[in-house]
């Protein structure tokens, strides 16, 4: 019995490092490949003899990377911004007042976000072509809206529709107009689930890749999932792997330390739109 | 509260002796709230929509969006006779029933294992987040480097353990592409899938378990009898959302394989017609055929949804 429990343990031990091993080691060999420079590169080993950071450097000198994470942070910021700003307020209106096709409005919303982004492509570049914002991030920002704005506009409705009716009476007696009650009143009771879309957009908003290709055209217009795709090198027939594996180490660190730092949020936001909903 | 009474808007000079001033204030401002969202998702999403739909049935090209010439079911006819077309059709339908179920399966063996009493769960959850975390252009070059035919890890680690005689051309070869894409896939969401059920295994009552391991009941029969029924409308959920994304999957294919056919799917296929040929006109009858399919599914699933929920209820 007890020899059998042990290798239960041992069993089940070994499983969690399996899965351990299988999430993580693709991230060890691509740090472990950017620090390889020259031929040690094509060498297969468990760590570089002589690690060096010349793909680090030339990532950054070869091209506008520097430039492109800039932008990428430009357009996440201001699509958090901005699809918060008309959430908060659209939300207020779907959760905590009646009206006629309220519910066929929530659906519509939801229905957005099955939308292919393919199947908007042309129209949106017309529509981005005809408002100058062709080559532009501000152009971006706005295509961005289409995954962003339904789930924060799903996620802060569930929430608004939770808060106690009490507070928002008390306010109105006291003659505080909706923007008040909004701003004043509820903004604070919802930080919770403003960090978590709010992070969840930025994520989404850092890793789009089809609409960032297709409404930009030079590099330094480039946002870094682009950068990264169309990375290339002297030769036309091999992509310079040091240099993609130096550019996605870079670009994953930021990451990984807002999900350390984040993974209560971010797990509540992902279960509260699927679970829930 | 009633409903907003159509009547209302016209009845200005009412408003005053009425008791529901207050109603009818917030209703207005509810509107003023939710113009500048509608109007922007209007602008994203329906407008864009509405035309890719009406360029299906014309010539448009890249150069002539404002003035196409209406040609009818022609584009649609062209579609359904491309044979390269239907290669996409079922590259994307192979990659969704396989990395979808090949998830849920792994997803869940991963959840039950994370669920049980171990020390630093925490760190655990928060490494399985780094893969859905990061950009997909960024996994997918990390796994087309260890995929590399010559000097990629995938082959040297399959070679040591005897599993393959000589290096493969992982994505190069028409056989083993898509098999390498839906690896690719199911280890970047895989992540999502246990974290879905990690949070639905958190909903199910402790004593349930408790009773079963007192009547000593086998786990295997514990999971297929008690855990999988009461997780199972999650889920479906999760399954439903992974199953929609995956059919637009885009990103992957693009890195990986570029418009290689034998990996294509209707996303790469739509756009390679929409902005590198420049026949708006034909892309876009494929988008909108991708767009139906998706649409249609949506609807059934919902349907079918409710179904199972209101079962599940009784």
């Amino acid at each position: 019995m007890a020899a059998r429990r042990i290798a239960g343990q041992v069993l089940f031990w070994l499983l969690v490092a399996l899965i351990v091993v299988y999430t993580i080691f693709p991230f060890y060999w691509a740090i472990v490949s950017s620090l390889k420079s020259g031929s040690a590169l094509f060498t297969v080993e468990a760590w570089p003899t002589e690690p060096s950071i010349a793909n680090y450097v030339s990532v950054f000198s070869e091209q506008p990377f520097g430039r492109n994470i800039l932008n990428s942070v430009i357009v996440a910021t201001a699509v958090v911004a901005l699809s918060l700003f008309l959430a908060v307020t659209a939300s207020h209106a779907l959760g905590r007042v009646q009206f006629r096709g309220r519910s066929p409005l929530l659906l519509m919303i939801l229905a957005v976000s099955m939308f292919p982004q393919v199947a908007v492509l042309s129209g949106l570049f017309e529509v981005i072509r005809w408002l100058g914002l062709y080559n532009n991030l501000l152009g971006l920002i706005l295509a961005y809206m289409i995954f962003t704005l339904p789930f924060t506009v799903w996620v802060l409705t569930t929430f608004m529709r939770e808060l106690p009716k009490e507070l928002e009476e008390a306010a109105v007696v006291d003659g505080a107009s909706p923007w008040i009650v909004l701003t004043r009143v509820f903004l604070p009771l919802l930080w919770p689930a403003l960090v978590t879309t709010g992070l969840l957009a930025f994520i989404a908003a850092w890793n789009e890749f089809l609409f960032a290709m297709t409404f930009t055209l030079t590099n330094e217009m480039r946002t870094v999932p682009v950068a990264i795709a169309l990375m290339s090198g002297s030769s036309e027939f091999e992509l310079p792997w040091g240099n993609v594996m130096a550019a996605s180490v870079v670009v994953t660190v930021p990451l990984v330390i807002l999900v350390l730092i984040f993974q209560r949020r971010i797990v509540s936001g992902l279960t509260a739109g699927a679970v829930k909903g | 509260m009633t409903t907003l009474d159509p009547g209302l808007e016209q009845g200005a000079a009412l408003a005053e002796e009425r008791p529901s001033t207050l109603t009818r204030s917030r209703k207005r401002s509810a509107i003023l709230f939710l113009v500048p969202m509608l109007a922007v998702l209007a602008l994203v999403a329906g407008w864009p929509l509405g035309r890719t739909i009406y360029f299906s049935f014309t010539d448009a090209t890249l150069a002539n969006l404002e003035d196409p010439a209406f040609v009818g079911l022609s584009n649609f006819y062209w579609l359904a006779v491309d044979p390269v077309w239907w290669q996409a059709v079922w590259n994307t339908v192979v990659f969704t029933l396989a990395s979808v179920s090949i998830e849920t399966v792994l997803g869940m063996v991963i959840a039950l294992t994370l669920s049980a009493h171990l020390p630093g769960r925490g760190l655990l959850r928060a490494a399985m987040l780094i893969p859905w975390a990061i950009p997909t252009v960024v996994s997918a070059q990390m796994w087309g480097w260890m995929f590399h035919d010559l000097y990629g890890v995938v082959n040297e680690i399959l070679l040591w353990a005897g599993l393959i005689t000589e290096p493969k051309a992982w994505t190069a070869d028409p056989a083993l592409a898509l098999p390498a894409i839906i690896a690719v896939d199911v280890w970047k969401t895989t992540p999502f899938m246990t974290l879905l059920i990690l949070a639905a295994l958190a909903l199910v009552p402790d004593d349930v378990y408790e009773a079963a391991r007192i009547d000593g009941v086998n786990p295997f029969k514990v999971f297929f009898r008690v855990t999988l029924p009461l997780i199972w409308p999650a889920l479906m959920v999760a399954v439903i959302f992974r199953s929609l994304d995956s059919l637009r999957v885009f990103d992957l294919m693009y890195v990986l394989t570029g418009n290689s056919r034998s990996t294509m799917s209707m996303s790469v296929y739509a756009r390679q017609y929409l902005m590198e040929f420049q026949d708006v006109g034909f892309g876009s009858a494929a988008s909108t055929f991708l767009f139906l399919i998706i649409a249609l599914l949506t609807v059934g699933y919902i349907t079918l949804g409710r179904v199972k929920l209101g079962l599940g209820e009784r």
